[in-house]
């Protein structure tokens, strides 16, 4: 993987998650994780050798862990649950409203495998509506990191402040490309200046966003990119700067275009500052089987297609 | 604040009339299911638990979950009573501003620990502070009232394995078994049939007690503080609508208040 000619290191949120763990485990005494049949999976494994008697295992019991998780924070630890996203929050729901928001307990949902990255295990297992299901929770902050840097960031962030946390991220390695940039939650990072267009994006999406803008700049188009890693407290401030320069905004991410990240900013725009506006993801369908990269490039998740939209865009105006 | 069996009994008693006051001033609410489980609060509350209602976030108190989070009003009625607030709030229950929401709101009052509701979450939510409790080494019990119908969820079970798995000891629970749910009685609805032998194959210590027996709740309870080495559960068969003939054992009460009328007669006969 290539941007501006750098070649990038590629390795996984979920590596930069478990080593994160690790790290927070050692800090604070009162960081718990709960698991639920999928801890190398998920990579909080290596946490559990390190600290076992602060190792929960529920066996593959999600409801339970949500609820499990909910009673650990409010005698105040703060647990980490662990698993995919398909089955947190996918089976457990509920257990997150109530037991986990309404009680603002501070729980961290961590979700891997989330997208359709997840490739040869099919539909079942690509979770694509997590954002949407997390986005509607009141007391709920929902982030989507970028890269193995950054979700490391996430965690530490999360950890520090007060509530339930949702953190989802795919399987496979990506590249890193968020560097030493500062993360906030709530603060979304302007990682490319530009003023004929703006790609927002979170997750895996924020390297082919990068991409479609290095392309992009050779055919004399300047996109900025901005990498919107918190979905929920969405930040407008910086959204709706952006639209006011570019006035055109697309959005891009592992995940259907109802309800997600599309949808957050979507929201913001046609309240705040109306511009024309594309969303990118998933369009209503399930996944299937095939490796992450057939599948990302047959349901148009990649740099091409926001080069394609941008384009098609230009044209019409 | 410990009351013998004659005081706890009375109470059980006060604690029934407050909730048909409460129930027919809020015009809606569960009605059978409270009235089986006074003699249950009135004990926790007035014997069992160790507990501040002037401090209720003390850290050595027991913790009291209620799961099958329907039934707060008879838990509000001995808070009341018990002094958390005043007795004067019991009649905003199911009212717009009120602490007595009406599914128990954590946030709303932390003295109820967690809030509850939808079935099957209290008890995973009493599996984890159980677990803290061990992690931290604290002396102190967790526990969790939960229904017969809430036996139908699945997360019910997730959570027994668990409390099962991690030998937890200073978790009970305590089984209202009386034999009701929303839609007809258990048995028809969905069988549970062998509750005792189920728990005990999942490794837990059971009991089987008659749940408006005042000398069987306290001994039973007493009993497992005692019981090391697995969680506990304490099968308590109430009668639903107890107290109130025309209330008794019909499952058409569960999620019924009474009229005024209805109201008046079940009150002459409480206080009989
Ligand atoms: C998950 C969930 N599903 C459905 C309900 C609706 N509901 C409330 S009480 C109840 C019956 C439960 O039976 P039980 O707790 O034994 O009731 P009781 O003995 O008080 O009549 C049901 C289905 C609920 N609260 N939660
Ligand atoms: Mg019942």
């Amino acid at each position: 993987m290539i941007i501006n000619n750098k070649k990038l290191e590629m390795k996984s949120c979920r590596d930069g998650f478990g080593k994160a763990l690790l790290e927070l485990g050692k800090k604070d005494k009162k960081v718990v994780v709960v698991s639920a049949d999928l801890a190398e999976s998920t990579r909080c494994l290596d946490f559990s050798k390190e600290y076992p008697s602060r190792f929960f295992e529920v066996g593959v019991a999600e409801q339970n862990m949500a609820g499990v998780g909910a009673g650990l924070a409010l005698e105040g630890l703060t647990p980490f649950i662990c698993s995919f996203a398909v089955f947190s929050p996918g089976r457990n729901w509920e257990q997150i409203r109530v037991s986990i928001c309404y009680n603002k307990a501070n729980v961290k949902i961590v979700s891997s495998h989330a997208g359709l990255n997840v490739g040869e295990d099919g539909a079942t297992h690509q979770a694509l509506e997590d954002i949407a299901l997390m986005r509607v929770l009141p007391n709920m902050t929902v982030i989507a990191p970028c890269d193995f840097e950054e979700t490391q960031k996430a965690v530490m962030a999360a950890a520090k402040i007060e509530g339930p946390v949702y953190i989802r991220f795919g399987r496979e390695k990506t590249p890193i490309i968020s560097g030493n940039s500062k993360f906030q939650i709530g603060k979304a990072n302007i990682l490319r200046q530009g003023k004929n267009v703006t790609i927002i994006a979170c997750g895996p999406m924020v390297y082919e966003a990068l991409a479609a803008a290095d392309e992009l700049a050779k055919q004399k188009i300047s996109a900025e990119v901005i990498n919107c890693h918190t979905i929920k407290p969405i930040d407008k401030a910086t959204i709706i700067k952006s639209a006011k320069k570019t006035k055109k905004v697309i959005t891009i991410e592992e995940h259907q275009v109802n309800g997600g990240l599309g949808s957050a900013v979507a929201e913001v725009l046609s309240q705040k500052c109306p511009v024309p506006m594309k969303i990118i993801g998933m369009l209503d369908k399930f996944g299937e089987s095939g490796t992450a990269k057939q599948l990302l490039d047959k349901y148009e998740l990649n740099a091409s297609k926001i080069i394609k939209v941008i384009k098609m865009n230009a044209r019409n105006h | 604040m410990k009351n013998n069996i004659k005081q706890l009994e009375k109470m059980a008693n006060t604690l029934r009339q407050d909730v048909i006051r409460m129930l027919v001033e809020a015009g809606s609410g569960h009605t059978a299911g409270p009235l089986g489980l006074a003699d249950i609060f009135a004990a926790l509350y007035f014997n069992v638990l160790k507990h501040n209602p002037k401090n209720p976030k003390w850290e050595q108190r027991d913790r009291l979950c209620l799961s099958c989070g329907h039934v707060v009003p008879i838990r509000y009625a001995a808070m009341a009573r018990a002094g958390y607030f005043p007795l004067s709030w019991l009649k905003t229950l199911r009212k717009l501003g009120s602490k007595l929401q009406g599914h128990p709101s954590y946030q709303d009052m932390p003295a109820l620990e967690h809030s509850s509701g939808p079935l099957g979450q209290g008890v995973s939510v009493a599996v984890g502070m159980a677990l803290a409790a061990k992690m931290k080494k604290q002396k102190h019990f967790v526990y969790c009232v939960t229904s017969d119908g809430e036996q139908d969820e699945g997360e019910t079970w997730e959570a027994i394995l668990c409390a099962a798995k991690y030998k937890l000891d200073n978790l009970i629970f305590i089984l209202d078994r009386n034999m009701i749910q929303i839609d007809g009685f258990t048995e028809k609805i969905m069988p549970l049939t062998h509750l005792h032998e189920k728990y005990q194959a999942f490794r837990w210590h059971v009991q089987k007690i008659d749940g408006n027996n005042m000398k069987q709740i306290l001994a039973a309870l007493n009993n497992a503080k005692r019981i090391k080495g697995k969680p506990k559960v304490i099968v308590a068969h109430t009668i639903p609508g107890k107290g109130v003939s025309f209330m008794e054992n019909k499952w058409e009460w569960h999620g019924k208040a009474p009229t005024v009328e209805e109201a008046n007669r079940a009150l002459i006969e409480l206080k009989n």
